[in-house]
């Protein structure tokens, strides 16, 4: 008897684990793995964090993270959602791109996206994610030129990586568009385009080496550095916050850094976007509405994926016909007429 | 149940067998067990006071136990990550014996799995039979060489093992970002520090594929079952184990009873570092495929808390091994399910040292399951 009764309860219960879980199932869960910079680094894994959490707020879906603590954790964490009740994963970043690949040809039926990689040939469960990002570097480099006064700016990347070294790219040509325009001759430290060397700090974490960095590139006459490294870069405001604005200025990158780092909000001088946040939103969109395709997503100016963001407080130092002639760049880029890529 | 039955004067000879290791049983397992609860326990009041909610705590450590041994997958992933623990673990374990306190094991893992690596992409032509234990002993033996310039250092010099280690490990960092850029060896296409991928024939296969794509468990748990006999035998059955724990437990009598001291430490160096440099290799021959600057992952140091919780015993390290592979795995899962940092494993992972360090600590706080005196235990 008494078995008989137990067995009806564990039937009981384990109808409602299966009601339960299949009223889970039925919302939309979107989640992210983050890089090894972690989920609240201020710029890269938090701009696609702030997508989902977006597509949380207007579209009702339900969301995860988990954080890579090292490259060794990429498959496991992939895996370890996949067990899991997501409908859409998201892999933020470069160096997931093996990863990610393997685990997407290993289970057709589950939708990726990554942030940063595409493939060639495209994967029909993966939604690559590029940014055409040197177009607002090239403005940032425009502008750094048109707002140093050493006639020196440097750069410093995090890995050798192509998502990395587009920003720096952007940044020295945009750079090197100033001097051909105004007969200058600002120099950018850090990044060789054509020999593809430069200054790296080989990590995403350290914010020693931020500061490090960027006081090499300081003692070496730079008063605006575009550190392109994620965290790394708070680093680098840090310094700028002791040294004075007047002396050492940020560009920010990925996200406004004004915004998600307001105790140094003085030192940004402007921040290059990569609006993860709203292609991140479009494929969560796009899978709701089951019209998810695997290929690749590219962000550029004309569609906002990437821009400049404003000077915030710093406006009043920006001359109002370099304001002018950044907009008329802008425009050029999108028009076509300047070419950003050499 | 049949030592009751048992005529009185068997069991008093199991017990006097049983007697001796008692303390060390004790040692072994329970101050280790108690640890793991109280570390557990302080975790969830460690969760507490980064204001996470009882329901989620409760729901966080069922996380930790279904996603380190809640299902296949789950087992799956504890072993992958227990095995370089495991390993490494061992070769710390042998220079703790020797008395030598070596925090190099990050090092050689990063020169052992590069020079895997090297041979198992730039080796062709060989079968699987040959190519597999080439590069499986060609990263022990790149391990045991950088291992051994420390004990080197030690024997001839006097430098001390803990400095010149730490120094190495910083050194094979850099060595492993120069040599992933040279021509050879970087991927094609790219400009970071990436290595070319493993050729199939030196990987270690994955062995439940059959099952489901996504299982990692690889031949590398073989590995590490021989590891541990192997260290076991090195440590307790043959001479140089021998020597390795006289110098450990007293260098001067062990020099006066006519053992080489400097020679032993440089020995001792090598065998930590060929378990180390193993560790590295099972890490790109069996998981990664490839070396890049991060893929040795800070487990050399997590190695020295197995060790060190393993009681620098082979078969301690492999449960301590094991323990942390499931705490990785299980942590992970509770990232997933509880959406509790992954920091907080962390936590608990050094608490866990903490008690298994200090046993009087926790005879203090768990005074059960240990004898209390002899008095007691003559009744």
């Amino acid at each position: 008897m008494s078995q008989t009764r137990s067995f009806f309860k564990g039937f009981a219960i384990a109808a409602a684990f299966l009601i339960g879980s299949s009223a889970a199932a039925s919302a939309f869960t979107a989640c992210q793995i983050t890089d090894v910079g972690g989920i609240d680094d201020n710029s890269f894994n938090q701009t696609a964090w702030k997508g989902i959490q977006d597509a949380e707020a207007q579209l009702g879906v339900q969301s995860r993270f988990l954080e890579s603590q090292a490259e060794t954790d990429y498959m496991p964490n992939i895996n370890s959602l996949l067990g899991g009740e997501c409908d859409l994963i998201f892999t933020v970043g470069f160096l997931f791109g093996d990863a990610t690949k393997q685990a997407a040809e290993a289970n057709p039926d589950q939708k990726f996206s990554i942030v940063d990689f595409a493939y060639d040939p495209a994967i029909p469960n993966v939604a690559g994610q590029l940014f055409a990002t040197d177009e607002a570097a090239f403005l940032a480099g425009y502008l750094a030129a048109g707002m140093t006064e050493t006639g020196i700016i440097g750069t410093f990347g995090g890995i050798n990586i192509p998502p990395v070294t587009i920003f720096m790219d952007g940044f020295v040509r945009g750079a090197n568009h100033y001097n051909a325009r105004n007969g200058t001759d600002v120099s950018v430290l850090g990044w060789n385009v054509d020999s593809r060397e430069g200054l790296f700090t080989n990590n995403f974490e350290s914010l020693d080496d931020g500061r490090a960095f960027a006081q090499n590139l300081y003692d070496e006459g730079a008063d605006i550095i575009l550190p392109v490294a994620g965290p790394v870069g708070l680093g680098s405001a840090t310094l700028a916050d002791e040294l004075g604005r007047d002396s050492l200025k940020i560009i920010g990158v990925d996200a406004d850094l004004y915004f998600t780092d307001p105790e140094k909000r003085h030192v940004y001088l402007t921040s290059i976007l990569k609006r993860m946040d709203s292609t991140v939103f479009q494929v969560i969109e796009a899978a709701i509405n089951d019209t998810f395709e695997g290929g690749t997503i590219i962000g550029t100016l004309e569609n906002s994926g990437v821009d400049l963001a404003p000077f915030h407080d710093m406006d009043a130092l920006v001359s109002d016909d370099l304001k002018a002639e950044i907009e008329t760049i802008r425009q050029a880029i999108i028009d076509g007429t300047i070419s950003v890529s050499g | 149940m049949t030592d009751q039955t048992a005529p009185d004067a068997l069991t008093q000879k199991l017990l006097q067998r049983a007697a001796p290791g008692r303390a060390e049983f004790e040692d072994l397992v329970i101050v280790p067990i108690f640890a793991v609860i109280a570390a557990l326990i302080l975790g969830a009041l460690v969760m507490l006071a980064t204001a996470v909610d009882l329901p989620t705590i409760g729901q966080s450590y069922v996380a930790l136990i279904r996603g380190s041994v809640g299902s296949l997958n789950a087992v799956s992933e504890t072993l992958t990550a227990a095995a370089p623990l495991v390993l490494a673990g061992l070769g710390l374990a042998l220079g703790f014996r020797a008395g030598l306190f070596n925090i190099g094991a990050e090092g050689q893992i990063v020169i052992g799995g590069l020079v895997a690596v090297i041979v198992g992409f730039s080796v062709t032509g060989l079968p699987f039979a040959l190519h597999l234990p080439l590069a499986l002993l060609a990263g022990a033996a790149a391990g045991a060489f950088y291992a051994s310039i420390a004990g080197w250092l030690r024997a001839t010099t006097g430098a001390h093992e803990v400095i010149t280690t730490i120094m190495l490990n910083l050194i094979s960092y850099r060595i492993l970002d120069y040599v992933l850029r040279q021509p050879f060896i970087q991927r094609e296409g790219r400009a970071d520090p990436i290595s070319q991928s493993v050729l199939e024939t030196a990987q270690l296969p994955q062995l439940l594929t059959w099952i489901d794509p996504n299982l990692r468990v690889h031949a590398g748990v073989f590995l590490v079952l021989g590891a541990v006999a192997l260290a076991h035998w090195l440590l307790f059955r043959s001479k140089i184990g021998f020597e390795f724990r006289a110098s450990g437990k007293n260098p001067d009598a062990a020099r006066y009873a006519g053992i080489r001291a400097s020679l032993i430490i440089i020995a001792a160096m090598a065998s930590a570092g060929a378990m180390a440099g193993l560790a590295g290799a099972n890490q790109v021959l069996g998981v990664l495929d490839r070396a890049t600057p991060g893929f040795s992952a800070g487990i050399g140091f997590d190695a020295i808390s197995v060790a060190l919780l393993g009681r620098s015993h082979p078969v301690g390290v492999l449960f301590a091994g094991l323990l942390f592979g499931a705490l990785e795995a299980g942590g992970r899962q509770m990232q997933v399910d509880a959406g509790v940092s992954i920091d907080l494993i962390g936590i608990i992972q050094a608490l866990i040292i903490v008690f298994i360090a200090a046993p009087l600590l926790v005879r203090a706080i768990f005074p059960w399951g240990f004898r209390k005196s002899r008095q007691e235990r003559g009744a």
